[in-house]
């Protein structure tokens, strides 16, 4: 599908290039290239104890135009996932990262697939970031059995082992010690990948990431904090809830770096080099500028403690997407019209998601009781007249 | 005895067709059974496969009678070995290290200061310091970090010095433990064990004298057993440990110093089953862990007095083991629990529940249940007394169900 995207538009690059030529505009880049290009960040990396990477960034055209479609895409998903809850298709707690979509794609950028990421209950971009579909993600928002985690999670519970993609979790900050766990375990058994363990301003405040980042120090555990600063936890103001807002510094005797949430680009850099970085010398913590334009989940309206004007104000200044549209205008990588298209096609691709989640059924009552245990060792709820009494060791 | 000898791996097939039928296993000595006549009935097995031969030879020469005659110098009648119940929970996870290098233990001072209850002695100097990992006191923490590396694939054994401490974890327990298999939709099974001593001890104070069985036993998706023999704990730490299920193993402080005579074979008991300390025929005593030496030592005042008891030592304290327990109150018609428990919401209440509603029939009397006093624990010794279930308590209650 990607590819044969790519290879649309270079057609219409081609149709278009005697029109261009002659609008004495030369296309610089066809939108396929793996030419290297080298981009700068808008704004500094700040660091704490560490040396700041470098702000020119290592890209190429094709690499801007997967950012384009794959951000428009969360963006999308987001938009609609709102949507369907207010027509009551999607229940409980749904929490979008529309505003944020950079920290996700800028992230699995510079990783593989290989190292780990674990998040908290703002998931569905990360989700579709580590390889999950639009029909998965839909359907478990729905509640129905095409979804990632057959419909028993929901909006909180996104997993993708395959991907090493490890949650999904609802607790406010207790995925930071599971997130040491998956370091202790790629260190144990010394494979050469890090985990991103992801969490957000209001979190910074819990004791168990400082517990957490005490032993990662002390064990030289592979482990990358990454904050994501929203700048408001719920309802709350940074300000007003962490004596000391500079997360990146909070680690004391961890190195930190502070990084532009709203550059896909930045991103992309500050978590190479802090993979490096974890790999030689041990835990590191980066803070995530970013913004949501919803609020903090879809019960909340997310304007009684914020002005109209400051989302909108970082909305036309600093939104993601917007950024890349003009990087790929500026370096003439793709046209306005190219862009707009994709954007539709995305748009259709979500919506077709929709309607093949909508179909599908929602799950059969038999499976309240499945993925509770494990079977092999014979546990289920026993009733009194169980005759298997035995149980067989794998 | 309803403890079962299971295989390793190629055994399967052995222990489906042999069925331990608890009608047959009235013997009352475990040493006759371990060189018990039923020869189709045990399998202990090697666990690696080039003592296959071996090990099946060797039962082809036990000596099938079931009382050990005097002046044999064979070694049937002193098989086995020894030892205490740290020793026996030590050997457990020792095998269990050996046998896969996924294995390891977290907690703190496990690794170079031996376990504060010695249970992993010298496993740091053979293993390394990150496979027996002492980790900084930061319960909450260190129990997610055996979660999150469990979701990898290892199986991380997580102790806590005292089962108290543990109410940190609470949510880590309860939340990503019991939790994410169901929530991920089978995606990620957490093969951990959390293990460590309660229980009221001597004088150790209130808050260190906690039972927390009852505050877990409604998380689903955990396992919990209590060890209460050395021959129980060393199979129950080995089940727990092959387990792909996040198992609580209760220990109490009180039993560490136990001695009893295991066997050298290798074996491993299931999870879900209960244990018949006692056959009888007129009441049925539901018990676990330290309270089960309090009911044995008032079932000698019992016995004197012409009752006769049925014991058993439930083990599993989720799921139970109505089976077992279900058996026996059809013939005895009788239920008395006695547990350390609070009465409040304790192992006895679920199970008076559980039992209640599935062998009402069967029942002559309501179920009694003899649980500690709810009361944080006092440090006088006599108050101390006070709170826990005592023999002659025990003794009285059996007399007034079996009027």
């Amino acid at each position: 599908m990607a590819l044969s995207r790519i290879a649309s538009s270079t057609h219409a690059s081609n149709l278009l290039k005697p029109l261009s030529a002659a609008l004495s505009i030369r296309r610089v880049i066809s939108s396929d290239s793996t030419d290297p290009l080298t981009i700068e960040t808008s704004l500094p990396f700040i660091s704490h104890k560490c040396d700041a990477p470098p702000r020119a960034v290592d890209t190429s055209a094709s690499e801007l135009f997967s950012f384009f479609r794959d951000m428009a895409t969360m963006r999308r998903m987001e938009i609609a996932a709102d949507s369907l809850y207010k027509a009551k298709l999607i229940r409980g707690f749904c929490h979008l990262y529309d505003g944020q979509e950079a920290v996700a794609i800028g992230m699995e950028a510079a990783i593989t697939k290989k190292d780990a990421i674990i998040t908290a209950y703002r998931d569905h971009c990360i989700f579709i970031g580590r390889g999950g579909t639009l029909l998965e993600v839909f359907g478990e928002l729905m509640g129905r059995i095409c979804g990632g985690s057959k419909g028993k999670g929901g909006s909180m519970h996104f997993y993708r082992k395959q991907t090493n993609f490890f949650g999904g979790h609802g607790i406010v900050g207790a995925q930071i010690p599971l997130g040491c766990g998956l370091a202790f375990a790629q260190r144990y058994s010394k494979e050469e990948n890090v985990t991103f363990t992801l969490y957000g301003d209001g979190a910074a405040n819990q004791g168990q990431l400082f517990e957490a980042l005490n032993m990662a120090a002390l064990w030289d555990l592979p482990a990358i904090l990454v904050c994501e600063n929203n700048h408001y936890g719920m309802g709350t103001a940074e300000w007003r809830a962490a004596k000391n807002p500079a997360y990146y510094k909070r680690g004391d005797y961890v190195p930190g770096l502070k990084v532009d949430g709203m550059d896909v680009l930045a991103v992309k850099q500050a978590c190479k080099f802090a993979k490096e970085h974890a790999l030689k010398n041990g835990p590191l913590i980066l803070e995530m500028d970013t913004y949501r334009y919803h609020g903090h989940s879809m019960s909340d309206p997310g304007s009684t403690y914020r002005t109209r004007d400051e989302i909108s104000g970082v909305r036309q200044e600093r939104d993601p997407i917007e950024r890349v549209r003009k990087l790929l205008l500026a370096h003439d990588i793709a046209s306005e019209k190219e862009l707009k298209d994709i954007e539709k096609q995305v748009r259709k691709d979500v919506d077709d998601a929709i309607a093949k989640a909508k179909e599908c059924p929602m799950p059969d009552p038999s499976e309240l009781f499945t993925n509770v245990y494990v079977k092999g060792l014979g546990v289920e709820s026993f009733g009194a007249d169980r005759k298997e009494v035995r149980a067989t060791l794998p | 005895m309803a403890t079962l000898f299971q295989g390793v791996g190629a055994v399967t097939p052995f222990s489906a067709s042999s069925s331990l039928d608890s009608n047959k296993l009235l013997l009352p000595s475990r040493k006759s059974l371990s060189i018990s006549d039923s020869r189709g009935s045990i399998f202990v097995y090697r666990s690696d496969a080039l003592n296959l031969k071996a090990a099946t030879r060797k039962q082809d020469l036990l000596i099938p009678n079931a009382v050990a005659t005097k002046g044999e110098t064979s070694t049937s009648a002193k098989s086995g070995h020894e030892l205490l119940l740290f020793e026996a929970l030590h050997e457990g996870l020792e095998e269990e290290m050996e046998r896969d290098p996924r294995v390891c233990v977290m907690g703190e001072d496990v690794g170079h200061y031996g376990g504060s209850y010695k249970v992993t002695k010298g496993l740091a100097e053979k293993y390394g310091d990150l496979r027996v990992l002492d980790t900084p006191i930061a319960e909450n923490s260190f129990t997610g970090m055996g979660i999150g590396a469990a979701m990898t694939g290892l199986r991380p054994i997580v102790e806590g010095m005292n089962m108290g401490f543990l109410l940190l974890a609470f949510n880590q327990i309860s939340n990503n433990c019991g939790m994410l298999h169901y929530t991920s939709g089978g995606q990620f099974t957490i093969p951990i064990v959390i293990r460590g001593p309660g229980g009221v001890g001597r004088q150790l104070g209130a808050e260190h004298s906690q039972r927390l069985e009852s505050y877990f036993q409604s998380i689903p998706g955990i396992q919990m057993v209590a060890c209460s023999t050395p021959y129980n704990a060393k199979g129950l730490m080995k089940a727990a440990i092959r387990s792909e299920n996040p198992v609580i193993l209760f220990e109490h402080v009180l039993l560490y110093n136990l001695k009893e005579r295991i066997p050298d074979e290798e074996y491993v008991l299931s999870l879900e089953e209960a244990e018949m300390v006692r056959p009888g025929e007129h009441i049925t005593i539901l018990t676990y862990s330290r309270m089960r030496y309090h009911v044995m030592q008032a079932a000698k005042t019992l016995v004197n007095k012409g009752y006769d008891p049925e014991v058993i030592d439930i083990r599993s304290l989720k799921p139970f083991d109505l089976y077992t327990i279900g058996c026996s109150v059809k013939k005895t018609h009788r239920v008395l629990i006695v547990e350390e428990c609070m009465r409040t919401g304790g192992i006895g209440a679920s199970l008076t529940a559980a039992i209640t509603e599935n062998f009402h029939d069967y029942l002559d009397a309501p179920i009694v249940c003899l649980s500690s006093q709810d009361v944080p624990t006092p440090y006088a010794g006599t108050l101390e007394e006070w709170t826990v279930v005592q023999p002659a308590q025990i003794v009285s209650a059996v007399e007034q169900l079996c009027q």
